[in-house]
């Protein structure tokens, strides 16, 4: 029995003289991938940004570019035939992308760690668990063997591993899917990292589990106050643990928004649509809302918004002009903190 | 087997299973023609009783010797009526697809019945089987797998017509396959076309549009969303509504997405390692649960509604489930209950109208296999 309360305590900043520079923030993002068939352009000039303590929820379709930002800022990509033809990455306000490959690989892993979604395939069939957890102490802090493998019980019992010290030797098949996912989370925790970034983890598992396993992850956040980044496309989960969102559509991000906001009154088409096909108790025997039409396809993109082909509301501009990431305010003209939306009809679509 | 028999006594007739109309037919024919009549709305269609089905455990590679058994499915019974909607809901590997594939017949069931029309299915063969097998269609969960990537459209959706030829001559085939086509919802002229220029929505449609081949009465629907984009399964929901409608099929929906079964269901049923926990329509379930797992399940659906995080009470199950090899003794649950007592160690509990509820005209009253059953409303907590 737990009640999920995160709001409550807002954690303070990690870093004393942080001077307001966020964690991490991206900047005007560009990936391109060569292909055959053309050039996709997977990101087109994302810009968010996370502070520590602080969950952002990228939500979005699979193509929409979500996890080509992620493993940009994990510098993970496979270059060619990815290529960044533009943007910043700034983590504690230095540009990763300026780096040397020697400065990025001693902040991977142990400043930025990364939860992948499939922990069967992400995890080394042929290595004990044990040896995986404690390669990042034998890597990054020079442990012996010895040390690293009481570092790996250690941060197993952290996880709630059952009867860690005995199941240190075994190996990923002999773990359930919840327990890999786990191991996936201890290891990105093993250095106690600034920022976590999370790409759909818990989408392989059953929903009893799913629920441990953001629970362990939300607690784990809190304890660090760490910073964490939290790719999805599941509308609940986000609703669950985000304080801030930002939705992700053929590359752009389409809408920013805090939380509870995003839910009560998104701003852009796209988003509401979402929200609107989700089934809901008192549409039971009615027709679901379904956005019509397709994902576009990246290597020919729609001109203008990338979304007019499939929205109720596309006009001739949206055809012609890609809109902006326009703030969005009250109606009034009132700021709303946090809140943006690339269309030309925010204001219709927030406002009524 | 005698062991079985004893801990899953029959259940008495109950708003969930009625009495089986057990049609005796002497010969192949008369099971065709039991087969091939039609059935009321609201009658029952499908009658699963006590359904088993048990996966020997081998060790040895030339004398094979039986060490247990994967109790996947053991006793199970439900109805299916004309022209709803039973959704079956539960975690992976408490045997959803294993009662999908003993409906179809596709797996031989180790004991118990399945009643198509008062036909035992399990124990039919020849021409009789193969007349229930039209009639009862299946819809895959990954539309990347269960088409063929060497054969076009036409030739998929077209396959069952090589098998059943009595449905579509073979000259007005191609015709219905684009008839198909147009049903749900794709351009007829995509008939030449291989799976993989579709995407996945599109490659589901297919899926369906091939279970439709044959103008079944039942298609059984195995996680047919899950692998969707959000933004693409209200699409293919809505269409499956639009064909039951049309054909006036009976669905049984078989997926772990709480909120979709609650739209597209009559009935649900919530099965935990191999049998019912709980059953009833499906106000009965969402807004009445009563067996703690239900409870639990339902608990951990994260609801897309930030305002309900601060105040939800959230039954967090720990651990997992334990495996089929070796299931608890008693109630199944009760290793992860938190209500267990010694009496749940002891005692199956039945899947019944429980005691306390009895006679309560409420839907409260709805069968719940738990010793200790009592309502929670877990959706719409405080």
């Amino acid at each position: 029995m737990t009640i999920i309360d995160k709001t409550a305590d807002v954690p303070a900043p990690r870093e004393a003289g942080s001077d307001g520079v966020p964690l991490l923030e991206v900047r005007d993002l560009h990936v391109e991938f060569h292909t055959r068939e053309g050039t996709a352009r997977a990101v087109n000039g994302v810009n968010y940004s996370v502070s520590a303590g602080e969950t952002l929820a990228v939500l979005g379709e699979s193509g929409s570019g979500k996890s080509v930002t992620a493993q940009a800022i994990m510098g993970i990509l496979d270059m060619p035939p990815a290529t960044i033809p533009r943007g910043e990455i700034l983590f504690h306000g230095e540009d990763m992308l300026k780096m040397s490959g020697e400065e990025r690989r001693k902040i991977r892993g142990s400043r930025i760690a990364m939860i992948f979604q499939d922990a069967l395939s992400s995890l080394n069939p042929v290595l004990s668990v044990g040896y995986q957890l404690g390669e990042m102490f034998r890597v990054h802090r020079a442990l012996s063997r010895k040390e690293a493998k009481a570092k790996a019980i250690e941060l197993m019992d952290r996880v709630k591993i059952p009867a860690a010290a005995a199941r240190v030797g075994d190996y990923p098949h002999q773990f359930s899917g919840g327990m890999r996912q786990r191991i996936m989370i201890a290891m990105a925790l093993a250095l106690e990292p600034d920022l976590i970034i999370a790409d759909e983890p818990t989408t392989a598992l059953d929903v009893t589990v799913q629920a441990q396993v953001m629970e362990l992850l939300a607690d784990l956040q809190r304890e660090f106050n760490m910073g964490l980044i939290l790719i999805t496309h599941d509308l609940g989960v986000v609703a669950d643990v985000a304080d801030k969102i930002a939705v992700m559509y053929a590359g752009r991000i389409v809408e920013t928004a805090p939380v509870h906001e995003l839910y009560k009154r998104p701003a852009h088409p796209y988003t509401r649509g979402l929200l609107d096909s989700i089934p809901r108790l008192d549409q039971k025997g009615q027709e679901l809302y379904a956005i019509k039409g397709l994902p576009p396809n990246l290597t020919s993109t729609p001109p203008g918004c990338a979304f007019n082909p499939r929205c109720p509301k596309a006009q001739d501009i949206c055809r012609t002009d890609i809109p902006q990431l326009f703030p969005v305010t009250e109606r009034d003209g009132g700021e709303l903190a946090g809140r943006g939306s690339a269309c030309h009809f925010w204001k219709e679509t927030i406002h009524g | 087997m005698a062991e079985l028999k004893k801990t899953d006594e029959p259940v008495d007739a109950t708003p969930n299973v009625s009495e089986v109309d057990v049609v005796d037919a002497h010969s192949e024919e008369e099971a065709v023609a039991a087969i091939e009549a039609p059935v009321e709305r609201g009658e029952p269609i499908l009658q699963v009783r006590n359904l088993v089905k048990h996966f020997p455990l081998t060790t040895g590679i030339l004398f094979k010797r039986q060490v247990g058994a994967v109790k996947a499915v053991d006793g199970i019974s439900f109805d299916l009526y004309q022209g709803e909607t039973l959704g079956i809901v539960g975690e992976s590997g408490c045997g959803k697809s294993t009662v999908a594939k003993l409906l179809m017949n596709l797996e031989r069931a180790t004991a118990g019945e399945v009643f198509y029309k008062g036909q035992d299915i399990t124990k039919l063969s020849g021409r009789a089987l193969k007349a229930v097998r039209r009639n009862i269609q299946m819809v895959f969960q990954d539309p990347y797998t269960s088409l063929n990537p060497r054969m076009t459209v036409g030739d998929i959706i077209g396959e069952p017509f090589e098998i059943h030829p009595e449905v579509a001559p073979k000259g007005s085939r191609r015709q219905k396959v684009q008839e198909l086509l147009d049903v749900v919802g794709l351009n007829p002229e995509y008939i030449n076309r291989y799976p993989h220029q579709f995407s996945g929505g599109q490659r589901q449609r297919i899926g369906i549009a091939r279970g439709l081949a044959l103008n079944p009465e039942i298609i059984i629907c195995d996680e047919p969303v899950s692998a969707l984009d959000v933004s693409v399964q209200a699409q293919v929901i809505n269409l499956m509504e639009k064909l039951q409608d049309e054909f006036n099929l009976s669905y049984i929906f078989i997926a772990h997405d709480l909120s979709i079964v609650r739209h597209i269901s009559d009935r649900v049923g919530v099965m935990y390692l191999g049998k019912m926990a709980e059953i009833g329509t499906d106000t009965q379930i969402y807004d009445h649960p009563t067996h703690p797992y239900t409870q639990a399940l339902l608990s951990a659906v994260p609801v897309p509604d930030p305002d309900a995080r601060e105040g939800r009470e959230r039954v967090i199950l720990t651990g997992d489930v334990p495996s089929p090899a070796n299931p608890p003794s008693g109630c199944r649950f009760r290793t992860r209950c938190q209500k267990a007592q010694d009496k749940c160690a002891e005692e199956v509990p039945l899947l019944a109208v429980p005691e306390v509820f009895k006679g309560l005209d409420s839907p409260v009253a709805h069968e719940s296999a738990c010793h200790f059953a009592e309502e929670k409303d877990v959706v719409h907590a405080v």
